[in-house]
């Protein structure tokens, strides 16, 4: 039995050790927004933050996380769906199929509370996560957009 | 209640858990409703087979097309909408099941969303039921007044009668329209009236996809449910010899360890990842038969073969073009391969499968409600009318969701835990392995030239593999498969070759390896552009004659082909020398309904990397229904189009595909991304598919700025490093 820090809750799971973060959070805890989309930390899908930091929940083994490391999902960036990212992804119809824009924000975020206003090179560096229906050019704007917003202060 | 009865989710009956988890809540219609293929219960009654108006305003359009991120979805609420006059504000989807449809003598049309046919494919239909639903709440209002129905006019859901100035909300008189006799003559604006079709309106289902509170198919969950990761022999064609259930069954969270069909075994457990780990421990014996000697060096000799082979299936032939070539002063040939690629979309594949000897329901992300359910009721050993596919968004399509392999394998694992939700989850490494992949081809083309430099001659063989004799073999026409020639036809929306020659001949040597090919994004369209486009340039840089004037010389004949071409040529600056260190090229294509050209900026530095700066890319859809979706389709489709021109390979090895995650199967990230830059040009007339047209001509323009600026041309595909390496 692990216990996490997740969205400011903490909640027992009954997982076996080696249960990778994303599946406990999505089939223990029941969060789904975090998605499955390689396994092997490729396609960013499954990114959450772990202490602010943006990791690939699907090679963190839950046994690598203490209960006392804050672990925010995709449901728990804002109470209402109003960070910065998520305003400027709805204004500028950043998703198409939307399954990669959980990993896509939540990746974002923990750039933005680092740089508040990425560069082009920046965002390159730090967005390596993969969407196959192409929505790349409006992530980008997407990020400057909510950077010109104040991205960095809220969330 | 038992699991006997049908289990409906709805959008209202998400529930909310503990920790905000989303649970689906159920509720479960009547034998009765079931029997008569009645949408879901707690609905309102509905105006018309499209339509449902609640008391307070809101207006539910049905759907039988699938939300895959092509925007389908808002596209057909602006056709809906333009003619219903509802208010836009409060319109919302939902999908009808194929089951519904089949019981309502197909109402809703063919439910196949691919070969971008979304929009055009039932835009009449779409555009008919909103007009309908307008007349028949208008002449409910008339008739309530005791006025002329023709003196009265709908807005934004409200009915006004002009003499008196009344006012009545659509939502006041829907039940006495609903009683209405549907008119039988339905007229529709003129495109020139249009006030919602051709806006550029943000999507109606964004809100949920920057929260996380989209439910796909991965994510479902029902009450009892288990998981279960299959495997299947992952050379095509091979079989389950043996497996030792015992080895794994003990594993924590296993329940079940079964064989699926002739050709695969899966791991049921209460997680995924306990289904997996098992999965991945349990010993298989496969036997592979004779695939398991072909490799991607076989199966190259194979298409090599058909290049000069004497029989081959004529696609377009005008004049005699091997007399023509044979008695030119001068010749240009070359040789090209397109490789085997996979869809790859986000979401891996799943269904979810309630089966009983009674009765089987399937939740699962399809491109083809209909293909599903006729795949369901053959594997389920059930009649259509005892099986329903209940729809949910999908994380992805690209052709890979048309076919049904995955789902026919889920419902053989359900069938063995009868009664039982099981989510049937496929690992990205089975989804690389069983893809259905783009065709593998190799094409040969020869010019002849006079004394001027002028063509008089074309001869275009293609070699290698149908998709019509793997995916729909009903389709080949005595043997010979249309769909190869898309975008080198005579004429015709799905694909007319945008030039002239005094002699032309297109053949296809239909070669066909043992994996099986599929539609694919841009489908065969996307090597026909590489193979022609590339060609013309060579011939035109063999000439000393520059690449846009060839195309044009050849053009008089092809004007909308033409005019996406000049307007390129023009937003790019053809005319004017590229900025230092940059090199452009441009293609043009026809396909899809739609004619597309796109100019591309390149550099390539000193090492050999190659960085796409810009691309201007115009689309001639003929109606565009929202500009700004049409903007994101071309965006996404250089995407697609480069990932698979840079990167996309699957090669086989022992018959089976070698790549096996995005680790090996490299695609596009965003510190790849050009600029973008997107003309809509609707010349109007016709209906255009936009979800695919671009990808065509992405790989030729960017491969042809190649050339302009390295002096190499790339044949072979993908590029992967063959310019870091030395000539």
């Amino acid at each position: 039995m692990a216990t996490l820090n997740i969205n400011g809750q903490s909640v027992q799971v009954d997982a076996d050790p080696d249960t990778p973060l994303l599946w406990a959070i999505r089939e223990h805890i029941g969060l789904t927004g975090t998605k499955y989309g390689c396994g092997v930390a490729q396609c960013g899908a499954c990114t959450v933050h772990l202490d602010g930091q943006a990791v690939r929940s699907c090679v963190l083994p839950v046994s690598a996380v203490t209960e006392e490391q804050k672990i925010v999902t995709i449901e728990g960036l804002s109470p209402d769906g109003s960070h910065p990212l998520q305003v400027a992804w709805r204004a500028l119809d950043v998703p198409q199929c939307g399954f990669c824009q959980s990993g896509m924000i939540m990746a974002a975020a923990a750039l933005l509370a680092e740089k508040p206003r990425p560069t082009d090179e920046e965002i390159n560096e730090a967005i390596t996560n993969i969407c196959r229906c192409g929505t790349y050019r409006r992530v980008r704007a997407g990020i400057h957009q909510a950077a010109a917003a104040g991205g960095a202060t809220a969330g | 209640m038992t699991m006997h009865e049908a289990i409906r989710p709805s959008r209202r009956g998400l529930l909310k858990g503990a920790a905000g988890a989303v649970l689906l809540g159920f509720h479960l219609p009547s034998r009765q409703a079931l029997a008569q293929g009645l949408p879901a219960a707690g609905s309102q009654p509905e105006l018309n087979a499209w339509v449902v108006i609640h008391p307070d305003g809101r207006v539910v359009l049905r759907m039988a097309k699938t939300e895959m991120g092509q925007g389908v979805r808002t596209g057909l609420a602006q056709m809906f909408a333009e003619e219903m006059h509802c208010d836009w504000s409060k319109l919302s989807t939902e999908y009808v099941t194929p089951g519904q449809s089949l019981a309502r003598n197909r109402v809703w049309g063919n439910f196949l969303t691919a070969g971008s046919q979304g929009i055009r494919s039932s835009q009449e239909i779409v555009r008919k039921g909103g007009a309908a639903a307008r007349m028949m709440l208008t002449e409910a209002a008339a008739a309530r007044w005791g006025v002329p129905a023709a003196e009265c006019s709908a807005k934004d859901s409200v009915i006004t009668h002009a003499g008196s100035g009344r006012t009545l909300r659509y939502a006041e008189v829907v039940t006495e329209a609903s009683r209405l006799t549907p008119p039988s003559d339905v007229p529709l604006k003129d495109p020139a009236q249009w006030a919602v079709i051709g806006k550029p309106l943000p999507r109606l289902d964004t809100a949920d996809k920057t929260t996380g509170k989209l439910v796909y198919g991965q994510d479902l969950r029902m009450p009892g449910m288990l998981i279960a990761v299959p495997k299947r022999c992952p050379v095509f064609g091979g079989t389950v010899q043996s497996f030792d259930a015992a080895a794994v069954s003990g594993m924590p969270g296993v329940r079940h360890v079964l064989k699926v069909g002739d050709a695969a075994v899966a791991v049921v457990a209460d997680t995924f990842w306990q289904a997996k780990t098992a999965l991945d421990a349990l010993p298989v014996e496969w036997d592979t038969g004779e695939n398991g000697r072909v490799s991607s060096e076989t199966i190259s000799a194979m298409l090599d073969e058909g290049l000069t082979a004497p029989e081959a299936f004529i696609g377009n032939q005008q004049g005699d073009a091997r007399a023509a070539i044979a008695g030119a002063a001068r010749r240009v040939e070359a040789t090209y391969s397109y490789p085997y690629q996979n869809h790859a979309p986000m979401e891996p594949m799943n269904a979810t499968v309630v089966w009983t000897a009674e009765r089987c329901d399937v939740w699962c992300p399809t491109q083809n409600g209909e293909a599903a359910l006729a795949a369901a009721s053959q594997a389920a050993g059930l009649p259509q009318t005892a099986c329903d596919i209940h729809r949910v968004d999908l994380g992805g399509g690209f052709g890979r969701r048309t076919v049904h392999d995955w789902l026919a394998d889920a419902i053989l694992i359900a069938r063995q835990v009868p009664g039982t939700p099981v989510k049937t989850m496929w690992t990205r490494e089975e989804d690389m392995v069983q893809g259905r992949y783009h065709p593998v081809t190799k094409c040969r083309l020869v010019a002849g030239l006079d004394a001027e430099n002028r063509i008089v001659g074309l001869h275009m063989r293609i070699s290698g593999q149908s998709i019509l004799s793997t995916a729909f073999p009903g389709g080949l026409q005595n043997g010979r498969d249309p769909v190869q020639f898309q975008g080198l036809n005579a004429g015709g929306a799905e694909g007319a070759i945008g030039y002239t020659f005094p002699n032309l001949l297109i053949d296809h040597a239909m070669r066909n390896p043992h994996v099986p090919a599929h539609f694919w994004r841009g489908v065969n369209h996307n090597q026909n552009a590489i193979y022609l486009e590339c060609f013309l340039d060579e011939v035109a840089h063999a000439t000393n004659q520059d690449p846009l004037a060839l195309r044009r010389s050849l053009m008089a004949n092809h004007p909308k082909h033409l005019a996406v071409l000049n307007a390129v040529a023009e937003r790019i600056g053809w005319d004017k020398p590229a900025p230092a260190g940059i090199h452009r090229g441009i293609a043009q294509q026809m396909g899809f309904g739609s004619y597309v050209a796109a100019a591309a900026e390149v550099s390539v530095s000193d090492k050999g990397q190659l960085r796409v700066h810009r691309i201007v890319a115009a689309t001639d859809c003929g109606h565009a229904v929202n500009p700004r979706q049409i903007e994101m389709q071309v965006e996404g489709s250089f995407v697609y189009g480069l990932s698979a021109m840079l990167y996309g390979a699957c090669t086989v090895k022992d018959g089976a595909i070698e790549q096996t995650n995005f680790d090996t199967y490299n695609v596009m990230r965003i510190d790849e991304m050009p600029e973008v830059e997107t003309i809509v040009m609707p010349s109007g007339g016709f209906w255009g598919g936009v979800g695919e047209p671009t990808i065509m001509v992405a790989a030729p323009a960017v491969l042809n700025a190649v050339f302009a600026g390295t002096g190499r041309r790339i044949r072979n595909m993908p590029l992967g490093d063959q310019l870091r390496q030395r000539t």
